[in-house]
């Protein structure tokens, strides 16, 4: 029985959308380098429409894997799709994390709700 | 290319042990407390097994009680010593702070029960130093436990002089041997070691074997109440074929110790400076006092179990001290004992290794460490911060 769902070493050996935006507009970062994790997430929005958005993330396997699923579900979203993402869909899109990793999935939400308010935060 | 890079997690057995396991198997199934010549020929081969087992470490059979493993051997070793201080009013247990958990949770039950515990400090180097533990010693001391040497950092501590200090306060020592025997020439009488643990399956030899062994006069207590077995102080029916399987790895072992412990040395030298190429990457631990197979490092900006993860893909089996490959939150008790801050000890690499390892596989080791490492960083928020200047680096 292998630690991970196919669906996550997929998204942990092939990452999608890994990088940076110069000119994001939104940008997010949480977790913290004690705990073994961190995201950070930037964003291009336009007309309330994520038009693109990357991440980076310093993590363990399932870390990397939920950010890589967490910006394939929103890329091309509207900003209220967007704030509907929850963990569990995230996690759900792997085939399921292990419990103890759950918070990996929790990390990439959160992520991406800090790089919307700071989008809103931009826009005020 | 498959490249076996964790031998302290557990060895690859033997095939003469192997051969060994299956004759006793197909021989000497008796049960050693039966009358009837299979009966007693299981017992001869399990105490041939306990002379030779004996005479490897200069103890004599009589001081050898075979156990489930080194964590059995380890409990048993605490439990003993607590109960003979109990006795004369002793409570105070003095230990190491990176010592295996099968240590270290044994102390916090005795904690529970009234016991003191001092953990000496390690250093960053790995090592405890004797003039700390000379200072540590109370009236009330009845055991020393140090471990031999350390399972995730390999460094080696010195027994026979921390052994000299016990005998001359008159203190139990023991030492969990589980990295130890099998890989280093070990004396229990020149070392002063009233007690010590060892483990098969770290040696080529089978799991769910092990020892312990107990200086004369010491009298042990059961964690295993039962039949007659172990002279009365570890019950079960033997496991004959692990224990004569585990015998003849250790013997394999010792006849090859020098060849052996040249050629990991060799091995060890080139990872060092191989790994040592990568930036702001550190060896942890002592870089000679230190087990000829051990090399850990820690990288700063990766996370261990993505580094892991990626090294299994090309067929290398490694370990790590982070969080996520402990299943705790937070990263090796050993790492942080030699002074790593939680942010560089999540992202370590131990490879032990072993003698049969070639040039060729510890040259792909090398490159393809090299290559994880680079890549994780690539992604890394933390190292875009490190290089920008953000964030200031540690190692």
């Amino acid at each position: 029985m292998a630690l991970y769902s196919e669906k996550v070493m997929d998204h942990f050996r092939n990452p999608r959308n890994v990088g940076i935006i110069e000119d994001a507009n939104a940008v997010g970062e949480v977790g913290n380098a004690k705990c073994g994790d961190i995201m950070k997430m930037y964003m291009k929005i336009e007309d309330d429409i994520v038009k693109d958005v990357k991440f980076e993330t310093f993590g363990c396997g399932s870390a990397i894997a939920s950010s890589s699923m967490a910006t394939e579900l929103i890329k091309g979203q509207p900003l209220s799709e967007v704030a509907k993402l929850t963990n569990e869909a995230v996690a759900e899109a792997l085939d399921g994390l292990p419990g103890y990793k759950m918070h990996c999935s929790v990390l990439a939400e959160e992520a991406i709700k800090s790089a919307l308010d700071n989008y809103y935060e931009n826009q005020a | 290319m498959k490249v076996y890079a964790d031998n302290a997690a557990t060895t690859m057995m033997s095939p003469a042990a192997m051969n060994v396991m299956i004759r006793c198997m197909e021989e000497d199934y008796g049960n050693p407390s039966s009358l009837y010549s299979i009966g007693q020929k299981a017992k001869e081969t399990l105490e041939l097994a306990r002379e030779e087992v004996a005479a490897i470490i200069n103890a004599s059979p009589r001081e050898i009680y075979f156990t489930s493993g080194g964590s059995e051997a380890d409990n048993q070793a605490l439990l003993t010593a607590a109960q003979i201080g109990k006795k004369k009013g002793k409570m105070h247990i003095i230990s190491s702070a990176f010592e295996h958990h099968a240590i270290l949770h044994t102390l916090k039950r005795l904690e529970k029960d009234g016991f003191e515990v001092t953990l000496l400090d390690v250093h960053e180097d790995g090592l405890v130093r004797t003039e700390e533990l000379e200072a540590a010693i109370r009236e009330d001391t009845c055991l020393v436990t140090i471990m031999y040497a350390n399972n995730e950092i390999g460094t080696i501590q010195p027994i026979k002089e921390i052994g000299a200090i016990c005998r001359a306060h008159q203190i139990l020592f023991h030492t969990d041997a589980v990295q130890a025997v099998g890989h280093l020439p070990i004396d229990v009488e020149a070392e002063n070691i009233d007690m010590l643990s060892a483990s098969g399956h770290k040696f080529h030899g089978p799991k769910g074997a092990g020892f312990l062994y107990v200086k004369k006069g010491i009298p042990l207590t059961n964690l295993i109440e039962g039949g007659a077995q172990e002279r009365g102080k570890r019950a079960g029916t033997e496991n004959v074929p692990a224990i004569a399987a585990m015998t003849e790895a250790l013997k394999e072992a010792v006849a090859n110790l020098q060849a052996n412990t040249d050629r990991l040395i060799a091995i060890r030298t080139r990872l060092i400076e191989g790994i040592s190429e990568i930036p702001h990457a550190a060896l942890n631990g002592d870089a000679t006092k230190r087990l000829p197979g051990n090399v850990n490092f820690c990288f700063e900006g990766i996370e261990g179990e993505s580094l892991l993860l990626l090294l299994d893909d090309k067929g290398i089996s490694a370990s790590s001290g982070s969080a996520c490959t402990s299943g705790s939150l937070d990263p090796s008790h050993v790492l942080l004992a030699i002074g790593r801050v939680h942010d560089v000890a999540h992202g370590s690499l131990r490879l032990s290794m072993d003698a049969e390892t070639t040039d060729e596989e510890v040259e792909y080791l090398i490159r393809s460490v090299k290559e994880v490492v680079e890549y994780l960083r690539g992604f890394s928020p933390i190292w875009r911060d490190l290089m920008t200047g953000k964030k200031e680096f540690i190692l």
